[in-house]
């Protein structure tokens, strides 16, 4: 398991990095904000992200993939981060592709894996209904009627469901809210009668939505893989995402980092750069060592994804790892940011506030640090 | 020519049929065999063991050979390094003359001193300790005041040393001395190497807060040094001594990839001594998170080690890497026995008897040792002004002139 970018990895991030700086550079993301764009991205910027084949990266070349492997991804998202980059490739590539590569039948990864890769379609996966991430709290039920299914409850904190072809909605088939067994998962088209979307506007800016289903009645065949066994594929899906996650926060904490660093450097009061204050000092330097730990997970998390000789729990465990460490330390250090560049820390005009509500939304997503703490730990042996 | 691979090959096969195969295995606290005049070994495997790498001159695989190394590029001790690894050889000997000192004697020693003292530091047959602290220099270890002064053939030596580890066990010292009382303080500084048999050197064990130690204070009393173990030039030693400190830092490093995780194991004491969790309070489910968030800090540090040494072989700079190993290391050692202690309760604060298990007693002087992890070596505010300057360069400040 190696903890460093390969050549080709490397040159795929360096791509990225390039690529993004000049299309879409952090004030892209301002502008798409000002202009209050509903889905959150830029559809021109996210056609041509495909067309660089982001959106085959982690999937086997039998479904239309590149098998160039999650690290790789990793990669790319770093860069994201970087630039706070809005797109659908987590929601709609990552969480919904990956659900449907893993739980999916052929005739269903037929029907959408080429599609999504294309980026002609795009799929949001609806899982959350409590303030706080747990996907085995699903609650919403699906009761079967004849050949179908009915659906009923609601869905929060839908990342980029809004302008989504599909969902893929964790529903309750058996057991108790709180238990893994008993939950489904069903791809819903967005235009079923009864689901009613709508916004969640976020602090972010980025596309979120709240789902209603109101006896939502679906055929059988949008059934993703074995009904009440939905949770291991489900889990899955939600481990590459939360480490694709985690290298966007540790893009976005580095460069917050490095622009505070600088910050210090040219901020003169007292006749001196602030940066020569030994209690700033140390505390950046401690903002460093921090962030070279969340490195080391996020690198671990995504080799971890990508290698076959782990067991599922070992696998979940470095997921936990990374989402919670990359989390931990973006929190960290983006309050620092903020205090260090004083009053212009918490003006709209400097950057650093857009890097500050991302990363408190990314570090909410797909578990908070407590969750994955937990998570950690039932998942260690003792 | 034999190319790299070959190299590999050779080395592996070489390794497989010499290093016994209890050298391979995790090495128990204890266990540490040190060069010296007398070794002592627990087992006749370490004995091999210590002989077989001696005789190869693999003590110091990348010195030149007529100085008693192995005389192997740099490309082949990476090789040789990754091999032991990969079979988990545990090192033959500790011995800090030939991580700090031989690679500044080799850089900055008279062909005379490379002779004289290179040799047998190869051999393992010199125990070395280092004397740089004083009681009066810490942290800022220019101001040391323990005098050099010169007579005719050789220096008298005056004054204090302390935090030497093993001062009382070691043959020689390799020591920073004061040679000009009036110069700046960095300028008046010397290096020396002293028999430590020498008349008028009293070695003293220190007992610290955990117990007993292997820290010594170190008197010198009107002690004579000839005049040709001075390395380096007169009242040039400061030069040399932040190359040693350097040394220091990689060596320390090399270390921990040796170093075992501690038998100190989170998860399985909480396991041991907290109530099950369909048992537990909620502040037992509190102090289990904290528990399972330390052992997430521990993971991430051990895979930051990976990662430093992976980057090294891929010949990126890990300087930035290596600056805050021994800050984060100390630093979470010090709060993985705060959780500790308060998972043990008051099973932690024993002292000795048999009240206690061994462990538990053994858990609480730990907890006391880790203070002074933060403080040997570089204290972590020292580590932190090291980062600020040197890898963040932040600017110079009036009050922080620390870790230049």
């Amino acid at each position: 398991m190696s903890l460093v970018y390969s050549e080709e990895q490397q040159l795929l991030a360096d791509t990225a990095a390039e690529f993004l700086m000049a299309k879409s550079p952090v004030a892209a993301q301002r502008k798409l904000r000002d202009a209050g764009v509903a889905e959150g991205f830029d559809a021109a910027l996210w056609r041509e992200m495909v067309d660089m084949g982001w959106s085959a990266i982690p999937f086997p070349e039998a479904v239309g993939g590149l098998a160039f492997g999650c690290k790789g991804l990793g990669a790319v998202f770093e860069q994201i981060g970087r630039n706070l980059s809005a797109s659908p490739l987590l929601s709609s590539v990552v969480l919904g592709g990956g659900v449907i590569e893993l739980a999916g039948s052929a005739a269903q990864q037929a029907e959408w894996m080429a599609a999504l890769i294309a980026g002609e379609k795009r799929i949001a996966l609806a899982l959350d209904e409590q303030p706080r991430h747990d996907p085995a709290a699903v609650a919403l039920t699906a009761t079967r009627d004849g050949e179908d299914y009915v659906l009923n409850g609601a869905k929060a904190f839908v990342a980029d469901g809004i302008g989504a072809d599909a969902f893929v909605v964790a529903a309750r088939t058996g057991g108790l809210a709180g238990e893994r067994a008993g939950i489904s998962l069903f791809l819903v088209p967005a235009g079923a009668p009864g689901l009613q979307v709508s916004a969640m506007k976020t602090l972010d800016a980025r596309n979120h939505a709240n789902l209603v289903l109101q006896d939502v009645r679906l055929a059988a065949a949008t059934l993703l893989g074995v009904e009440g066994e939905g949770f291991q594929a489900l889990d899955a899906a939600l481990d590459r995402g939360r480490v694709c996650l985690a290298a966007e926060l540790l893009g976005a904490t580095q460069s917050l980092f490095d622009a505070t660093v600088e910050y210090l450097k040219t901020r003169v009061q007292f006749d001196v750069p602030i940066g020569s204050f030994q209690a700033l000092q140390h505390r950046a330097a401690w903002c460093f060592a921090q962030l070279q730990l969340a490195r080391s997970t996020v690198m671990a998390g995504l080799a971890a994804l990508d290698d076959p000789a782990l067991d599922a729990a070992a696998r979940a465990r470095m997921a936990s790892l990374a989402k919670w460490k990359a989390g931990e330390v973006a929190h960290r250090i983006s309050r620092e940011a903020v205090q260090m560049h004083g009053g212009m820390g918490v003006t709209d005009e400097l950057d650093v506030g857009l890097y500050l509500k991302r990363i408190r939304v990314a570090q909410a997503s797909l578990g908070d640090g407590d969750f994955h703490v937990q998570r950690f730990g039932e998942l260690s042996p003792q | 020519m034999s190319t790299l691979e070959d190299f590999r090959r050779e080395t592996r096969a070489w390794l497989e049929a010499n290093c016994p195969p209890s050298m391979r295995t995790a090495m128990p606290d204890g266990e540490l065999v040190w060069g010296g005049r007398t070794v002592e070994f627990k087992h006749e495997d370490q004995r091999l063991w210590f002989e077989r790498m001696r005789d190869k001159g693999w003590f110091c695989p990348d010195w030149p050979a007529e100085y008693g190394g192995g005389g192997l590029t740099q490309e082949q001790n990476a090789v040789l390094e990754a091999e032991m690894r990969r079979l988990h050889c545990r090192p033959p000997q500790i011995n800090l003359g030939i991580w700090m000192l031989g690679p500044v004697v080799l850089e900055f020693g008279t062909e005379e001193q490379k002779r004289a003292l290179l040799p047998p530091m190869a051999r393992g047959e010199v125990r070395w300790c280092q004397g740089f602290s004083e009681p009066n220099a810490g942290s800022d270890l220019a101001s040391l005041k323990t005098s050099a002064v010169e007579a005719g053939d050789h220096f008298v030596v005056n004054g204090t040393k302390i935090w030497t580890s093993y001062g009382d066990k070691s043959d020689w010292m390799y020591m920073l001395v004061r040679t000009d009382p009036v110069a700046p303080k960095q300028q008046g500084i010397s290096l020396l190497v002293v028999d430590m048999s020498s008349p008028g050197i009293q070695a003293q064990p220190i007992d610290l807060i955990s117990g007993k130690s292997s820290f010594c204070q170190v008197f010198f009393d009107n002690v004579q040094v000839p005049r040709h173990q001075l390395i380096g030039p007169l009242n040039g030693g400061w030069t040399l001594a932040k190359a040693l400190l350097q040394h220091e830092r990689r060596a320390m490093s090399k270390f921990g990839e040796f170093a075992l995780p501690t038998h100190f194991d989170l998860l399985s004491i909480a396991g041991k001594y907290l109530p099950a969790p369909s048992a537990s309070s909620p502040a037992d489910i509190a102090l289990r998170q904290r528990v399972f968030a330390m052992a997430m800090d521990e993971m991430a540090y051990s895979l930051t080690a990976q990662r430093m040494g992976e980057e090294a072989r891929a010949r990126r700079n890990v300087s930035g890497l290596m600056s805050i190993m021994k800050l984060v290391h100390s630093e979470q050692e010090k709060d993985k026995f705060e959780v500790l202690a308060d998972v043990l309760g008051h099973r932690a604060l024993g002292w000795e008897g048999e009240a206690f298990e061994a462990q538990e007693l053994a858990l609480t002087k730990a907890w006391l040792g880790s203070f002074a992890q933060t403080i040997a070596g570089g204290s972590s505010e020292v580590q932190l002004n090291v980062i600020a300057k040197r890898v963040l360069v932040l600017p110079e400040g009036g009050a922080s002139k620390q870790g230049k």
